[in-house]
C-alpha cells in the first residue's frame, strides 16, 4: 500500500515511529471520541447533582485512603446483584465523578447503592473497627479518621471540579464552607443549604458537634450514594443507551 | 567493558571498532531492577498477609492495604519493570545499532535519576494518601509532568541512537521498544489530563468523569499491560533470547506479523475491564471481540521465542538465564490465552471482580515479567561488570525453582479463590435466597490467602537469591568468580 513494504519502514526510523503511532491509535479513538459525542450514553434521568461540600469532602477522603481498590461502585445487572445490591448502576450516577470510582475488585462488597443502607453510627463504628461489627472483616480500621476535616479550600475544589463540567453554580461556590458546616450541624439552620441541594441530609456522624471530622464527611458520602435516582418514578425509555 | 567472548565467536565481526558504548549509567539501571524488584515484592508480600490477617494494618493511616496496593503495584510494575526496561532498551539499541547512545553518559545518568526520582515521589505520595485513584496512574499531577519531561528525554535517546546507527535495518526488538515509548506517551498524556486545584497543592481532578473517565482509564490500563508489559518485554524477549540461544530469531515474517497486529489489536482491548457496567453495549462489545483477536498474535509472538531455541534445547539444561527465559515465554503463552479467555462476557461475568483476576495478572507478572528480567539479569550482569560469569549457576537453578513453585502456589490459590467466590456470590438456596452474605464468601478466602501469601514468599526468597548471586558475581575479582563457577560445574560435570 503507498509503496510502503517492511524493508522500507524498517529502515527509516521516522516512518516507522509514525506509522506504530498511527496503528495504536486507531482503537483508542474508535472507543473513546462516540462516549463524548453520542448524547445517549448517559441515560435521561431525574434526580442526578453534584455532590454537596461535605460529601465532596467525604468522596476525596475515600480517593484518598483507596478504598476502591477493594470496592465497587457498579452493580451489574444480574439477578443476584439486584438482591444484594440493588438496581444496576446507570451511567448517569457517576457522572459527575472525577474521576470513576467504580473499581475492579470486589475484595469487599459493592458500595454503588450502600446510602442508607445501616445508620450513620454503624458506620461510625464500622470505619473505626470493623471486626466489631462484622467478626469475620478483613477491612482495615479507619479509627485515624476522627481528626478535625481540613476544608479551607473546599470552595477552590468545587471551582476545578466546575472547570472540568460539573455544574455548580456561583452560589454554591460562594457558600461552599458554610454549607459544609450547615450539613455537618443538624442544629443549625439548613434552609439555603437544603435550598441549593436536594435531597441531602443533614448529619453528624460521629455525635460530635464540636467538631467537624474526616469521619463526618466520609459517612455523608457513603450514606448518599446510589440515593439520588428515584427508581419507582424512572421509565425503561429513560434507562436506555446507545 | 564490551562483550568480548561474543566477539571472539563471532570472526565477521572483529574486523569492525566496537564503538563506545555507554555502560556505567546501565549498570545503576540493574541494581535498580534488583532493588526495585525485592523491594516491590517485598510490599506485595505484606499486603498479601494483610488479605490473611487485617490487624497487619497497624491501625495506621501509612500502612493500611488501601494506601499500600498502589505502591506494590506501582513498584513492580514501573520501578521493577521500568528500570528493567530502561536497562535493556539502552542496552540492546546501542548494541544492535552498533552506535554510542545519543547523548552519552549524560543523557543516560539523566534517565536513571530522573526516572527514580519519579519513582520516589509517586510511591511517598502513595503512603500520605496523594493520588488520583487510577489503578496503575496513581501518581499526581506534579509526578505525571515529571514524567512525561523523562520520558520525552527517553525517546530522544533512544530515537537519537537509531538515527545514528550503523546498521542500514533497525532491528526488531527496536520495533518493539519504539512502540513502547510511544504508546506509554499517548496514554500517560490521555489517561493524566487533569485539573490541579492549586499550583501550591497536590490535589486534582481529572478531565473526564464517569463512564467516559471509566473507558479512557481501562484504555489506559489495558495497554500499560499491553505496551509496558508485553511490547517492552517483547523487545527484551526478541533481543535476548537469540543473544542466549546463540540462534536467530526463528521467522523474520512471524515477527513483522507478530509486531504490527500486536500493536494495532492491543489498544481496542480495554473495555473487557468493563463488562456489564454502565459502559455501553458497543464498546464492551468491541473490547471483547479484539481481546480474542489478540490470541493469535501473542501466540505468533511466543512461538517466535520458543522455536529460536530450535536445535539449542540442550541449552536449558546447563544456562539458567536461558531457562528462566524460556519459562517466562511459556508463562506469556499461557497468560495471553487466558487473558482473551476471560475476555468473553460470560466468562467475565464470573471472574470480574474476583482474585481470578489477581492470578491472570500474577501469571503474567510473575511468570512472564519477572521471569524473563531474571533471566535478562543473569546473562547481562556478569556483562557489565565485564565478568566472565554468573558466580553460582546452582543458586540461579535455587532460584528457578523457589520461583517456580512459588508462582504455582500463588495462582493456583487465586484461581481457587476467585471461581469460588464468583460461584458463591450467585448461588441460591432452595427456597430461592441467595445462599451466603457477603462476608461469609470473604471468611472462605482465608485459606487461599494464606497460600498465595507463601507463594509470594516463595517468590521473594528467589529473588533475594539472585542479588547475593548477582552480588557475589561483580564484587568477585574476574579470576575468582570464573574458578569457583568452574569448581561449582566440574562435579555437575561430571
Amino acid at each position: 500500500m503507498f509503496g510502503l513494504n517492511q524493508a522500507k519502514i524498517e529502515r527509516n526510523l521516522i516512518l516507522l515511529g509514525i506509522l506504530t503511532l498511527i496503528t495504536i491509535s486507531i482503537g483508542g479513538l474508535v472507543q473513546v471520541i462516540p462516549l463524548f459525542a453520542v448524547e445517549q450514553t448517559i441515560e435521561r434521568v431525574g434526580g442526578i447533582r453534584p455532590y454537596t461540600p461535605l460529601e465532596l469532602a467525604g468522596r476525596d477522603i475515600y480517593v484518598r485512603e483507596g478504598c476502591y481498590v477493594c470496592h465497587s461502585q457498579m452493580v451489574r445487572p444480574f439477578r443476584d446483584e439486584r438482591e444484594r445490591y440493588g438496581h444496576y448502576s446507570l451511567a448517569a450516577e457517576s457522572m459527575y465523578d472525577h474521576p470513576f470510582q467504580w473499581g475492579s475488585k470486589r475484595t469487599g462488597p459493592d458500595l454503588a447503592r450502600v446510602g442508607g443502607r445501616y445508620s450513620d453510627e454503624w458506620h461510625v463504628l464500622h470505619l473505626r473497627d470493623p471486626r466489631s461489627v462484622v467478626p469475620a472483616s478483613i477491612m482495615p480500621g479507619y479509627g485515624f479518621l476522627d481528626r478535625p476535616l481540613d476544608y479551607r479550600d473546599i470552595g477552590e475544589r468545587m471551582a476545578t471540579l466546575r472547570a472540568v463540567g460539573v455544574p455548580y453554580t456561583e452560589a454554591q461556590i460562594a457558600n461552599a464552607r458554610a454549607d459544609l458546616e450547615a450539613q455537618a450541624r443538624p442544629e443549625s439552620d439548613g434552609t439555603g443549604f437544603g435550598g441549593r441541594y436536594a435531597r441531602a441530609r443533614q448529619m453528624d456522624a460521629d455525635a460530635d458537634s464540636a467538631h467537624i471530622t474526616e469521619m463526618d464527611a466520609l459517612v455523608a458520602y457513603l450514606q448518599m450514594l446510589g440515593t439520588l435516582v428515584d427508581f419507582s418514578e424512572v421509565t425503561p425509555e429513560q434507562l436506555r443507551q446507545q | 567493558m564490551p562483550d568480548v567472548s561474543a566477539v571472539a565467536d563471532s570472526p565477521p565481526l572483529v574486523a569492525r571498532r566496537q564503538p563506545d558504548y555507554v555502560e556505567a549509567p546501565l549498570r545503576a539501571f540493574a541494581i535498580a531492577t534488583v532493588f526495585w524488584g525485592i523491594a516491590g515484592f517485598a510490599v506485595g508480600l505484606f499486603i498479601a498477609a494483610q488479605l490473611a490477617w487485617p490487624a497487619l494494618n497497624l491501625g495506621l493511616e501509612y500502612t493500611s492495604f488501601g494506601r499500600l496496593r498502589p505502591l506494590h503495584t506501582s513498584a513492580v510494575i514501573f520501578a521493577f519493570g521500568g528500570n528493567g526496561l530502561f536497562l535493556a532498551s539502552l542496552y540492546v539499541v546501542q548494541r544492535t545499532c552498533r552506535a554510542r547512545l545519543f547523548g552519552g553518559e549524560d543523557a543516560a545518568w539523566f534517565l536513571f535519576w530522573g526516572y527514580n526520582f519519579f519513582i520516589l515521589i509517586a510511591g511517598t505520595g502513595y503512603l500520605l494518601g496523594i493520588t488520583q485513584s487510577k489503578e496503575y496512574a496513581e501518581p499526581e499531577w506534579y509526578a505525571d509532568l515529571w514524567l512525561t519531561i523523562v520520558w520525552v528525554a527517553y525517546l530522544v535517546v533512544f530515537g537519537g541512537t537509531i538515527l545514528k546507527r550503523e546498521e542500514p535495518h533497525i532491528y526488531v526488538a527496536n520495533w518493539f521498544f519504539l512502540a513502547f515509548i510511544i504508546t506509554i506517551a499517548v496514554l500517560h498524556l490521555g489517561n493524566n489530563a487533569a485539573l490541579p486545584v492549586s499550583l501550591f497543592g497536590t490535589k486534582s481532578y481529572v478531565a473526564a468523569a464517569g463512564v467516559q473517565d471509566a473507558m479512557i482509564q481501562w484504555w489506559y490500563g489495558h495497554n500499560a499491560v499491553g505496551f509496558f508489559l508485553t511490547a517492552g518485554f517483547l523487545g527484551i524477549m526478541y533481543y535476548f533470547i537469540p543473544k542466549m540461544a546463540e540462534r536467530p530469531v526463528y521467522s523474520y515474517r512471524l515477527s513483522v506479523i507478530h509486531f504490527w497486529a500486536l500493536t494495532f489489536l492491543y489498544i481496542w482491548a480495554g473495555p473487557h475491564h468493563l463488562h456489564y457496567t454502565a459502559l455501553p453495549d458497543w464498546a464492551q462489545t468491541l473490547g471483547m471481540v479484539f481481546s480474542i483477536m489478540l490470541w493469535m498474535p501473542s501466540w505468533g509472538g511466543m512461538i517466535n521465542g520458543l522455536m529460536t531455541l530450535s536445535g539449542a534445547w540442550d541449552k536449558l539444561r546447563t544456562d539458567p538465564a536461558l531457562r528462566f527465559a524460556v519459562a517466562a515465554v511459556g508463562f506469556y503463552g499461557m497468560a495471553t490465552f487466558e487473558g482473551p479467555m476471560m475476555s468473553i462476557r460470560a466468562v467475565n461475568a464470573l471472574s470480574h471482580y474476583t482474585d481470578w483476576t489477581i492470578g491472570h495478572v500474577h501469571s503474567g507478572a510473575l511468570g512472564w515479567n519477572g521471569f524473563i528480567l531474571f533471566g535478562m539479569l543473569y546473562w547481562l550482569v556478569p556483562r557489565l561488570w565485564g565478568r566472565q560469569q554468573l558466580w553460582s549457576a546452582k543458586l540461579a537453578n535455587w532460584h528457578f525453582w523457589v520461583a517456580s513453585l512459588g508462582i504455582l502456589l500463588y495462582i493456583t490459590a487465586m484461581w481457587v479463590s476467585g471461581i469460588m467466590q464468583g460461584l458463591m456470590w450467585r448461588a441460591y438456596d432452595h427456597l430461592g435466597f441467595l445462599q451466603y452474605s457477603f462476608v461469609e464468601t470473604v471468611a472462605a478466602m482465608h485459606p487461599y490467602y494464606v497460600i498465595r501469601a507463601l507463594g509470594g514468599l516463595l517468590y521473594l526468597s528467589g529473588a533475594l537469591l539472585m542479588a547475593y548471586n548477582l552480588w557475589r558475581s561483580v564484587s568477585s575479582s574476574p579470576a575468582e568468580a570464573s574458578a569457583a563457577a568452574q569448581a561449582a560445574a566440574a562435579p555437575a560435570a561430571a
